[in-house]
């Protein structure tokens, strides 16, 4: 009776254990992918993602030294489509990240309060979650001006409600562990009750909504580049190239294809990363 | 000596329902108070109201509850947070449940320490340390970095206990601490129990439907059923000549090692509800 205790963790290094799900092995594998291509993209890319080369417009993939061909004003494809990872890396980490921290806090203060605050919050996230999130985002973006400022925020604005609902859930549930009543006899301070006993208990939870909501931000920059409303035309932007390569698809249809691969990959990988965290670490939520 | 703990005339209600009625019992100075009942009587509400962590749809109606003379019964949060850890402890009925399962003992033992004491890192590690010898866990220091569920139940029950005698105060309340242990383990964390609160000069309230534990540890008893106290007194008096028809009957379906003749009986339903008329 005494030893039938908590699960288990599986022994070994958590790192290594973690390792060992391929889900979590494929997408940390592309995320490492999306990253080396942001931060190394000055040196990675042949070409300057900007240069035209009006001779040499829409060839075809490794046409002498463009690996995978120009496109409509010649412009390198593979220096784009890497260039492109820097601003998909950029908004994955600018928009989750507040996005998460947002959502979290007002979810804590919802679940563990209560009352007022629950009351509130609650109706709030109701309220917010009606609306259809592509088209508050785009009218959001549309209202506050274009650029990747404005996507972000759109992003944020929208998207907490996501974090806020699943950590008020877990909030609530957490309230009624002994070891919330044992550190409330204590004489702990809601505060700190909230910081040391809460916190790392829906952490788990959070670090696999948060990869989730990465591959989610990157899906409404390129939806928003797409029709245009994030950074500028001739930035390279997956969302964007899928834009112009749309209007040469019949003639040069890899310029549409690279772009779309790249969000896919990138996209799925961050969703396995979610799916693989989530079957890793929801025994210790349990 | 005026008593540790006075609770006078308590009286407590959910909804049209009574939980305590007319609740009196006291609890002197390094005295051990056993309070006894089945389930449902109303031991923890008496132990929560105590605490100040009554749920909230139950509602104080009258009587009072006083720790060293402060009256404490509707205390705000912020002056209870003041007597707790320090003037009364709690050690809980669950000790697989009452450890955060994400957290290293370290933390959580020098969580109270650092709050309640104001000491700093080192001092509160080195006063864990210190209880965890005191509470006879072996290899301290390496216990200190695990998590709840990397040692046993009896391991992690002399680590509440430590918990809860760490910034000395003056009224435990142990809420059923052995029962969800082992027979064998129940008996070392017992005789752990009354050791710690002589060295200590601790007072106890003992929450217990254990008769066995009563005889043990008490120094008084106060047994209870359906939120009334039924009978009050020593333990040896109670013990040798109950004289609650209510009382008898928990004896009699109390095994007895001394006395392995009887048979048990269980405690018959007339009994049960005679006294549990609604308010």
């Amino acid at each position: 009776m005494v030893d039938a205790a908590m699960p288990h963790h599986a022994t070994g290094e958590p790192v290594l254990r973690l390792a060992g799900n391929w889900r979590i092995l494929t997408g940390g594998v592309v995320l490492g992918l999306l990253v080396l291509a942001a931060v190394a993209a000055p040196w990675l890319a042949p070409f300057d993602p900007l240069d035209q080369e009006l001779s040499a417009q829409l060839r075809g993939p490794a046409w002498s030294g463009h690996l995978l061909g120009t496109d409509s004003l010649g412009r390198d494809l593979l220096s784009r489509l890497i260039w492109g990872a820097r601003i998909a890396a950029e908004v994955a980490v600018l928009a989750a990240i507040p996005t998460a921290i947002l959502g979290t806090a007002l979810g804590l203060l919802a679940g563990y309060f209560g009352g007022l605050a629950d009351a509130l919050i609650s109706r709030l996230v109701d309220v917010w979650t009606s609306f259809p999130p592509v088209l508050l985002s785009i009218i959001l973006v549309a209202l506050i001006g274009t650029g990747l400022t404005s996507v972000v925020v759109a992003i944020i604005v929208i998207d907490w409600t996501r974090f806020c609902r699943v950590v008020r859930a877990e909030t609530l549930k957490q309230r009624h562990m002994d070891y919330i009543d044992a550190a409330i006899v204590a004489g702990l301070k809601p505060m700190t009750i909230l910081a040391r006993e809460i916190v790392p208990n829906v952490l788990p939870l959070v670090l696999v909504l948060l990869t989730m909501e990465m591959g989610i931000a990157v899906i409404v920059e390129a939806i928003l580049s797409f029709v245009g409303l994030s950074i500028s035309t001739d930035a390279p932007s997956w969302g964007g190239m899928i834009a112009e390569g749309r209007q040469v698809v019949h003639q040069a249809p890899w310029i549409m294809a690279a772009p779309l691969l790249a969000l896919l990959a990138t996209v799925l990988g961050l969703n396995l990363l979610g799916d693989g965290l989530k079957a890793e670490l929801d025994p210790v939520l349990r | 000596m005026s008593p540790v703990l006075a609770i006078e005339r308590l009286s407590a209600v959910t909804g049209d329902t009574a939980l305590l009625r007319d609740v009196s019992l006291d609890v002197a100075a390094g005295e051990v108070h056993g309070l006894v009942g089945m389930s449902g009587a109303g031991k923890s509400m008496i132990a929560k109201a105590v605490l100040g962590v009554l749920p909230p749809a139950v509602r104080v109606t009258s009587g009072s509850i006083r720790f060293e003379g402060t009256e404490i019964a509707g205390l705000p949060r912020a002056r209870m947070r003041q007597l707790l850890a320090r003037g009364i402890a709690l050690i809980p009925q669950d000790p697989l449940s009452a450890l955060n399962p994400t957290r290293r003992i370290d933390a959580q033992m020098t969580d109270v320490m650092r709050a309640r004491l104001g000491l700093g890192a080192a001092a509160a590690r080195e006063r864990a340390l210190a209880l965890l010898d005191e509470v006879q866990v072996r290899e301290p220091a390496s216990v200190l970095r695990r998590y709840p569920h990397e040692i046993s139940g009896g391991q992690r029950q002399r680590i509440l206990i430590a918990i809860a005698f760490a910034c000395a105060p003056r009224l435990i309340i142990a809420d059923e601490p052995t029962t969800a242990l082992d027979v064998t383990v129940q008996k070392q964390i017992l005789r752990l129990i009354d050791d710690l609160r002589r060295r200590h000069g601790a007072a106890i309230l003992f929450v217990t439907h254990d008769l066995g534990v009563v005889a043990k540890i008490c120094d008084r008893i106060s047994v209870m059923h359906a939120g009334v106290i039924l009978e009050q007194g020593a333990v040896a008096d109670v013990m040798a000549a109950p004289q609650h028809p209510f009382t008898r009957a928990l004896f009699a379906a109390t095994p007895r090692h001394d006395r392995p003749e009887l048979d048990l009986r269980p405690v018959p339903d007339a009994l049960q509800y005679a006294v549990s008329v609604p308010r």
